[in-house]
């Protein structure tokens, strides 16, 4: 079975589409053509490919979780290294990318969007390699709450802009990015951080994140004489490292799971399960799983890890959720932190918040698993950033304890 | 399409369409404000509901949704009460802006009913283009409603020819890039758009985005049938807000505000 969406609308069956003002449908119109004949341009797919390779790191690796497997008793553990990239996440892919492709559509100055900074971080690195004007906006909120990433994208000769609308958040600082997106539109490419937004955004980003899927497909037949692994976990906010880690394997007979963050739990209503709670809505141009109030006001979504608090999901998503080809299931912070306490015993590997996720996900099912099955795990990114939020959570729960 | 929008694509030259946002400061004030519009000289009102992620406005209007929507302002509630507004006597058409989310969510089929019992006359959803909006546009022309269109300078000109052809009530055309909020310069190359705009569409063509003054209107003076004005409005009501709400000078802050409409309104030219 071949995919064959999204279509000419961008639909994703009844997801995406382009629900934007006016003003930039040229803006997207002329970034799908200059996608198109880029990504069929030889010398675009072999300057990306050089990229890839000499600047972020890439192949990264699929290591096998030995040790974490024998623990579990059940299914083989795999993990697909994004951590191993350069700046530390699978964001890089897609940031070199579409700054490669701004480059290539004569636009000097880019704009973006972040909430935790990981996806500024990112595109402000991919600015300064190809030498384009960044301005990188972010919620007032989130700049208190990730002081350090706000100095990285500065060092890094980024222009970070505080937003002080609606709840100062991701959300928020998509929309201002997109806001500034209409104001400069003929000189200026908006870099978008997930595989959301109008289409072609969540086209495009797939595009650049399924080096992660065909790669570690690759990697796993070598390594596995041709077979192919039974399951497949990835961690969901916007979506972007699991549409790329699933691009792999979408059109093989694998078990594909989707893991969103549960955070204190569903019937609290501080989570980011999107797909578990949300209903069908419009967010940032696009139709999909939203968390919004009965009268579809959206709501602030609820994480520890602030790569997964976005309250809408990319519609490819959406989709593979109505058409049940991938399981979309929650984990919550607690069950995310032992997971990652796990990794780091066993395999002494400190992943992103994001990520322990997924691996909390794969422990569970594998454990129902047998020792002839085998699960990749998409490991997004390392865990660094995430020391100071843990180290938080160590002391609260110290206090408790005396 | 209602007679009163008929009416008002009638109307002698230079129409006037002012943007309140529902619920702001007050549901009360909105009425009063409403009004107050019409005796200035509107020719239509665009009652803008407030939204927790208005894309398309600047700050100005975003802090006017906040506002309202602490109010507990919905799109329900802002179509019922347009029936108070007509109670009290307003005749102007009414045009009901809202993101698409809310449409979504309170169902097309509702809104259609309650656009019908609340005299409502038409549509505009400022964050579905042309190419989405078909059946939606198809739809409110069978419920007697005006899907309004917009233009932006830079719509192709194919693209306006198409949306020309099927607009209705008027064509919005957006005079500069950007969000909604008052500015001083608009995009170059404005009058060849408006002069397609006005060579493709049979309705009256409207300029509208960053329209504070009658000297920035005189700028497109007979090059197109009229003017609308949001944020320059909405700022005002932002300033009067307080005395608004207070019984004690709420007939104060109504005057200021028909003494600032005064101001504003386009000077009709009556022959």
């Amino acid at each position: 079975m071949k995919t064959v969406y999204p279509d000419s609308k961008g639909r994703y069956g009844q997801f995406g589409g382009k629900f934007v003002p006016e003003t930039i449908m040229f803006a997207l119109e002329d970034l799908e053509k200059g996608f198109l004949e880029a990504i069929n341009d030889e010398d675009f797919q072999k300057d990306l490919e050089h990229e890839l390779t000499h600047y972020s790191g890439r192949p990264t690796p699929l290591t096998y979780a030995g040790k974490l497997t024998e623990r579990l008793g059940g299914a083989g553990i795999y993990l697909k290294r994004e951590d191993l990239n350069h700046t530390g996440a699978h964001k890089i892919n897609n940031a070199i990318g579409q700054a490669l492709l701004s480059k290539r559509m004569g636009k000097k100055k880019i704009i973006a969007e972040t909430g935790a900074g990981q996806h500024g971080v990112a595109a402000a690195t991919a600015a300064a390699r190809y030498g384009l004007e960044c301005k990188v906006y972010m919620g007032e909120e989130d700049i208190r709450r990730q002081e350090l990433n706000v100095f990285r994208m500065k060092l890094l000769g980024a222009e970070v802009i505080p937003v002080s609308s609606g709840t100062r958040t991701l959300k928020d600082a998509t929309n201002e990015a997109i806001r500034q997106w209409v104001s400069a539109v003929e000189d200026t490419f908006y870099l978008i951080g997930s595989a959301v937004g109008p289409h072609p955004y969540p086209k495009i980003v797939k595009e650049f994140q399924s080096v992660i899927g065909f790669e570690a497909k690759a990697q796993y037949k070598e390594q596995h004489g041709g077979k192919l692994p039974e399951k497949v976990v990835a961690c969901v906010g916007g979506g972007s490292n699991a549409i790329g880690i699933f691009a792999g394997f979408v059109d093989e007979d694998v078990k594909l799971v989707g893991v969103e963050a549960g955070g204190k739990g569903i019937l609290t209503g501080l989570h980011a399960a999107t797909m578990a709670n949300g209903r069908e809505g419009v967010i940032h141009g696009s139709l999909t799983y939203l968390l919004q109030s009965e009268e579809g006001q959206i709501q602030e979504p609820y994480s520890i890890s602030a790569g997964l608090d976005y309250p809408g999901v990319g519609p490819e998503h959406a989709y593979l959720k109505s058409t049940q080809r991938v399981d979309y299931q929650c984990i919550t912070d607690e069950e995310a932190l032992e997971a990652l306490n796990i990794l780091c015993l066993e395999e002494g590997i400190l992943c992103a918040l994001e990520s322990a996720h997924a691996v909390a996900q794969a422990i569970k099912e594998a454990k129902s698993m047998t020792p002839d099955e085998n699960i990749i795990i998409c490991l997004s990114g390392r865990g660094d950033k995430d020391v100071h939020t843990l180290f938080e959570q160590q002391k609260e729960e110290d206090s408790h304890d005396h | 399409m209602t007679t009163r929008m008929k009416e008002f694509q009638t109307l002698k030259a230079p129409l006037f369409v002012p943007f309140i946002t529902a619920g702001d400061p007050s549901s009360e004030a909105t009425v009063d404000l409403a009004l107050a519009l019409q005796n200035e000289g509107a020719s239509a009102l665009e009652l803008g509901i407030p939204y927790s992620d208005p894309l398309a406005d600047g700050p100005v209007i975003q802090r006017a949704s906040l506002r309202a929507l602490k109010n507990g302002m919905s799109l329900e509630k802002a179509i019922k009460l347009v029936s108070v507004m007509r109670e009290k006597g307003l005749t102007i058409p009414v045009i009901i802006f809202t993101y698409y989310n809310l449409l979504l969510q309170l169902g097309e089929q509702k809104f259609f009913e309650l656009a019908a019992q609340h005299d409502i006359d038409g549509l505009l959803v400022p964050d579905m283009p042309f190419e989405e909006s078909k059946e939606l546009q198809e739809a409110c022309l069978q419920h007697d409603l005006s899907f309004i269109s917009l233009a932006a300078p830079t719509t192709s000109r194919e693209r306006l020819k198409e949306i020309g052809r099927t607009a209705q009530g008027f064509l919005y055309c957006i005079s500069s890039l950007g969000v909604t909020g008052t500015r001083t310069s608009f995009a170059n190359d404005l009058d060849c758009f408006l002069e397609n705009a006005k060579a493709s569409s049979g309705v009256p063509v409207l300029v509208g985005f960053g329209l504070s003054s009658r000297e920035q209107m005189q700028q497109f003076e007979g090059k197109c049938d009229g003017y609308i004005m949001g944020s320059a409005i909405v700022k005002k009501i932002e300033e009067l807000g307080p005395e608004l709400v207070n019984m004690e000078t709420k007939d104060k802050a109504i005057a200021a505000f028909s003494d600032f409409l005064s101001k504003v309104v386009p000077v009709k030219v009556y022959s």
